[in-house]
């Protein structure tokens, strides 16, 4: 029987043949957490467990409230460097590495045909390189620790193929958006994403990491892109073929959705929901208080030229805070070498430490009452950044830097 | 039986547990006092124990923090029905203890004000709109549930 991605990757570590509906208890490869290791580690003495089953297959990211915000966090940092130094775990990446999901693709620990679990949504993103990565709860991840193991049902897919090309001012975010916006938040619920385009090499890896983070703001289980020449490339194995993991030509979609790239402009989700979709010429001069670029949606070097691009030889508007948060160390050492740096802060930008910064509203830029935000990142719902009565526009690197620039919601593409 | 609190579609973790208490309010009274907060200011002082939540389409969307189902169960919550629920929240009620029941007709009629019980022997939820059947957990799952949740599993499995 034809098999979908992921049912090839279940069947593959259930050592069986899997199909979606199916409940199985599986071994992920890897097991991601991050600052909320601290209280993961807290429920193996509720369990009764001493050790980790498999220490080598977990990995520790410092990101979320980096560094600590107060002593709460700090203690809470020094608790997680304790336990992996007792625990044996070597994958630990302390404050100022990058954001976990980042450092996942970034490290090499996504590879085709993995299976990836984390305590964190987002952890979609790995997809990217044809991983099949979930998110999950925080008790179930300390059990993953401790077992190896844990239930999991196989996901019906749903397919997202794209056509043609897009226009130079509009992004794989304002196509995420844009599809978000078609299908509604739950549009892709417990489902697996396959997302293809018709053209080869159409999206980069760092585009399809923008739409396989976003995967999980359509309700999707897992997103990727089938793995190709793009991913051997980026993985340095030219000669690899991943196409043994693709789904069979006959294999079973629940549901099948098609977008004319050409067709997509600037979008930007509206307060207080990821499914709000605006173009942006509708929002045009809703005045702004802050701007943000970067986070695990667009905190990569390709984003940071795009907002250089846009950003080059003008001015962030007097009233405006626009913070830069690089998705990783290397990827600010890019910039820095790019000169993307200098051009930044020359326009007015504040460059922030790697790590998530005020995207969960804990630190390092949060919203004050009243304050409009316009971000590069993934949620947009109420109190997420700060304060309740404050608001939150998603939108593309070019479009936060355009905006920045007018002090207003503006459009990237009279900068294209 | 005991009191509904009934919310609408989309209902997100950050309104149910908002993500600035996530690293400093770990102890169960604290969490419960945070539950809902930005969803239904009032719901910390009114909840009893037995009463249950009510949402509608994709219940729990957003972060995988587990303090989205464990503040509102410390509060006293003891089910939630909803005409479906976004897969990390379900997975996080059930590794909870707390019964998550995809129920379209019940979401449907059930209003603030109204009554319900759940009883997961029978498969039933019994409420002041009538009764609605659901079919049986999965062994994996309802062997969870029937633990208490996935710490109470765990440890007798690593007890033996």
């Amino acid at each position: 029987m034809a098999k979908t991605f992921s049912e090839k990757i279940f069947s593959n570590k259930a050592g069986r043949d899997v199909h979606a509906g199916e409940i199985v208890t599986l071994e992920p490869d890897h097991i991601l957490t991050h600052d909320n290791t601290a209280a993961i580690l807290k429920k193996l003495p509720e369990i009764g467990a001493t050790k980790l089953r498999y220490p080598e297959r977990a990995i520790v990211v410092l990101d979320h409230v980096t560094p600590a915000a107060d002593s709460k966090h700090a203690t809470n940092h020094k608790s997680i460097r304790e336990f992996v130094a007792a625990h044996g775990i070597h994958h630990f990446y302390d404050v100022g590495f990058g954001v976990c999901h980042q450092v996942m693709v970034e490290e090499g620990f996504a590879y085709p045909g993995r299976l990836i679990l984390g305590s964190d949504s987002h952890t979609t993103t790995a997809g990217a390189v044809g991983t099949f990565a979930a998110g999950i709860g925080r008790t179930e991840t300390a059990g993953v620790w401790v077992t190896g193991g844990l239930w999991l049902r196989c996901p019906e897919t749903m397919r997202v193929s794209f056509k043609d090309k897009l226009r130079s001012c509009a992004t794989a975010k304002d196509v995420a958006l844009t599809a978000i916006g078609r299908i509604g938040a739950d549009g892709a619920l417990y489902r697996a994403v396959e997302f293809c385009s018709e053209i080869i090499g159409q999206f980069s890896i760092a585009d399809r990491m923008v739409l396989c983070n976003l995967a999980a703001e359509m309700g999707a289980k897992n997103g990727y892109f089938p793995p190709d020449e793009t991913v051997a490339g980026f993985l340095g194995e030219t000669s690899g073929d991943f196409s043994h993991l693709h789904s069979d030509p006959d294999a079973q979609y629940v549901e099948e959705l098609a977008f004319d790239l050409s067709e997509i402009e600037p979008v930007a989700a509206a307060p207080h929901a990821v499914d709000n979709i605006h173009p942006v010429r509708g929002l045009a001069g809703k005045r702004i208080d802050q701007a943000l670029i970067g986070t695990c949606t667009n905190g990569r070097i390709e984003d940071l030229r795009l907002a250089a691009r846009v950003l080059d030889g003008r001015t962030v508007a007097s009233h405006v805070r626009l913070l830069v948060f690089p998705a990783s160390a290397e990827v600010y050492r890019e910039a820095l070498d790019e000169g993307i740096v200098r051009t930044l802060l020359d326009a007015g930008a504040v460059w922030m430490n790697p790590g998530c910064g005020p995207c969960l509203g804990a630190h390092e830029g949060a919203l004050a009452p009243g304050d409009v935000c316009i971000s590069t990142a993934n949620r947009n719902f109420k109190g997420r950044m700060g304060h309740p009565d404050s608001e939150i526009y998603l939108a593309s690197p070019a479009t936060v830097a355009a905006s920045a620039i007018a002090g207003e919601i503006a459009s990237p593409e009279e900068y294209f | 039986m005991g009191n509904v609190f009934k919310y609408g579609d989309d209902v997100n973790t950050d309104v149910l547990f908002p993500g600035k208490y996530t690293y400093t309010a770990m102890e169960p009274a604290e969490m419960a006092q945070h539950a809902l907060e930005d969803l239904d200011p009032q719901f910390a002082k009114r909840v009893q124990p037995g009463d249950i939540i009510v949402g509608g389409k994709n219940f729990g969307c957003g972060s995988s923090r587990e303090q989205a189902v464990q503040a509102p169960k410390y509060a006293g919550i003891t089910a939630v029905i909803a005409e479906s629920f976004a897969r990390i929240y379900y997975r996080n009620c059930i590794n909870s203890g707390l019964p998550a029941l995809v129920l379209p007709g019940a979401a449907r009629a059930l209003a603030n004000g109204d009554e319900a019980e759940v009883d997961l022997a029978v498969g039933i939820v019994r409420t002041s709109k009538g009764e609605f059947g659901f079919s049986p957990f999965p062994p994996e799952v309802q062997a969870i549930l029937d633990a208490g949740g996935l710490i109470e599993y765990l440890r007798e499995r690593f007890a033996k």
